[in-house]
């Protein structure tokens, strides 16, 4: 289940993952968050980011029709 | 042509942190330059005493590159640029077998110039005539977290259709080796001419042998702009793709850049001869920006393969970090350094090569030494970029 959903449409990089980091802590630990992001950055930017913060990439979530979204899971 | 040793100069000290974009004019080359506009100005395709010297000038030139790439004057041509090298290379090896052929296999991190004529070869072919059809056009081999192609899957990628090969000797935005003695055999097997971009290495680290065609670029090992090398090793079928010329083996089109081409050999045989000690120094200060660096910057990756790599080049990335910003902020520190983020209005798209590892493609910024960098240079810059770096990321709210 998706705890928290940021729509980060239109921002550039390295917005999203600013975003994510400032939000993440609003949801609970084990808890999910997707973020809606039209950047192609995103793309990579938001596994690496799971990979050097210590949470975990959870895959690509459902697509919105302008932009990918990814699920990432919070660990810690 | 004269030899010009580089006399131990006191270090200059450089804040040119991009040489793998391009570096100064090597010393060498500048006075074979300026003597060549007076000297090596006629044509050396006519016969008269002024042409005999330009010819000869030329003749020593290429003696001097077929030497450092381990390959004889004749399989050497000069043209226009690094990427006219490859363009040349890849269409004319590409012509040469494409009523048999099809398709090229090349890994994913190859320089832009490669996969664009790679895709350019994949819209203008015609369908193929033969067996050759199976396959898709470009198939690109994938790279570790390091952006190192494992040798075996290059390998494996390859058919007995493949048309072209293409391996980079080094990548240029992480400083990856890549395992290019491990693949001139699986390529011979396979009877698949082997393209080896050797950009990044000319004139700096040992040209592995077995390739089939080699391109570099003069202005990156100190030579001037405007002066490529293709070379062509015998037996590998090659076909102009371009309307016929006799200038260069017939490879080249239009009149030799004479004055380029001899102070590129000067500053080649230049470069090779302090190789080692420019190697040996670059290496250890590039250790030290590696190491330094994820201590005192938090939420930094220090990409690229950390032994198998470029002695004088090292990437990082810095988690929060608009790339643009960064470089801006460091050029008015005094260091000039590229990013292969893609944090700004000219390119959407980050580095392919960042993300065909993995890795955090914001806040990217690629450091190159160039020759005249001292220890006080690399120390300076130690200092400055954790400053910037927590400016910038505090401005953005982190």
């Amino acid at each position: 289940m998706i705890e928290l959903e940021l729509d980060c449409r239109g921002q550039l990089c390295p917005l999203p993952v600013i975003e994510l980091a400032k939000r993440i802590g609003d949801a609970p630990i084990g808890g999910l968050v997707r973020i809606i992001a039209d950047d192609p950055a995103a793309a990579t930017d938001i596994p690496a980011w799971c990979r050097m913060r210590g949470q975990e990439y959870a895959g690509p979530g459902e697509a919105e029709a302008s932009a990918p979204s990814y699920l990432v899971r919070r660990i810690r | 042509m004269e030899s010009f040793s580089d006399q131990a100069d006191p270090r200059v000290g450089s804040g040119h942190f991009d040489a793998a974009s391009t570096e100064a004019l090597h010393p060498a080359a500048r006075e074979v330059w300026l003597a060549a506009i007076d000297d090596g100005w006629a044509d050396p395709a006519r016969l008269y005493g002024a042409a005999r010297r330009a010819r000869m000038l030329l003749d020593n030139a290429r003696e001097i590159v077929a030497a450092v790439l381990g390959s004889r004057p004749d399989e050497i041509s000069f043209t226009s640029s690094g990427t006219q090298a490859v363009q040349l290379g890849m269409l004319g090896a590409l012509r040469a077998r494409e009523r048999t052929h099809r398709g090229i296999v090349a890994s994913a991190v190859e320089h832009s110039s490669v996969l664009h004529t790679a895709a350019y070869d994949a819209s203008t072919s015609s369908p193929a005539t033969s067996a050759a059809s199976a396959g898709p056009p470009v198939q690109l081999v994938d790279v570790d977290r390091h952006g190192r192609v494992d040798a075996g899957e290059f390998a494996a990628a390859l058919r007995p259709e493949t048309a072209l090969a293409c391996l980079q000797t080094a990548n240029h935005e992480v400083g990856t080796v890549q395992p290019v003695e491990k693949v001139t055999q699986p390529c011979q097997e396979h009877g698949v001419p082997l393209l080896v971009d050797a950009a990044q290495t000319v004139g700096r680290r040992p040209i592995p042998a077995g390739w089939s065609v080699l391109t570099a670029s003069a202005h990156k090992w100190g030579g001037p702009p405007g002066v490529g090398v293709l070379a062509v090793r015998r037996p590998t079928r090659w076909r102009s793709p371009l309307p016929e010329d006799e200038r260069e083996g017939g490879r080249v089109p239009g009149f030799e850049n004479l004055p380029g081409v001899l102070a590129a050999a000067a500053a080649l045989r230049a470069r090779v001869e302090e190789s080692d000690e420019l190697a040996q120094r670059h290496w250890k200060l590039v250790e030290r920006i590696r190491h330094e660096i994820p201590k005192r910057i938090p939420d930094v990756e220090v990409v690229g393969h950390p032994v198998q790599r470029l002695p004088h080049l090292v990437t990082f990335s810095c988690l929060y970090v608009n790339g643009e910003a960064l470089v801006t902020e460091l050029d008015r520190a005094g260091f000039a350094v590229n990013s292969g983020s893609s944090c700004t209005a000219s390119t959407l798209r980050p580095s392919h090569v960042l993300e065909a590892m993995g890795v955090l493609t914001h806040g990217n910024v690629r450091v190159s030494l160039s020759r005249d960098v001292t220890a006080d240079d690399v120390d300076r810059f130690l200092d400055v970029v954790p400053d910037v770096v927590t400016r910038l990321r505090s401005e953005a709210g982190m």
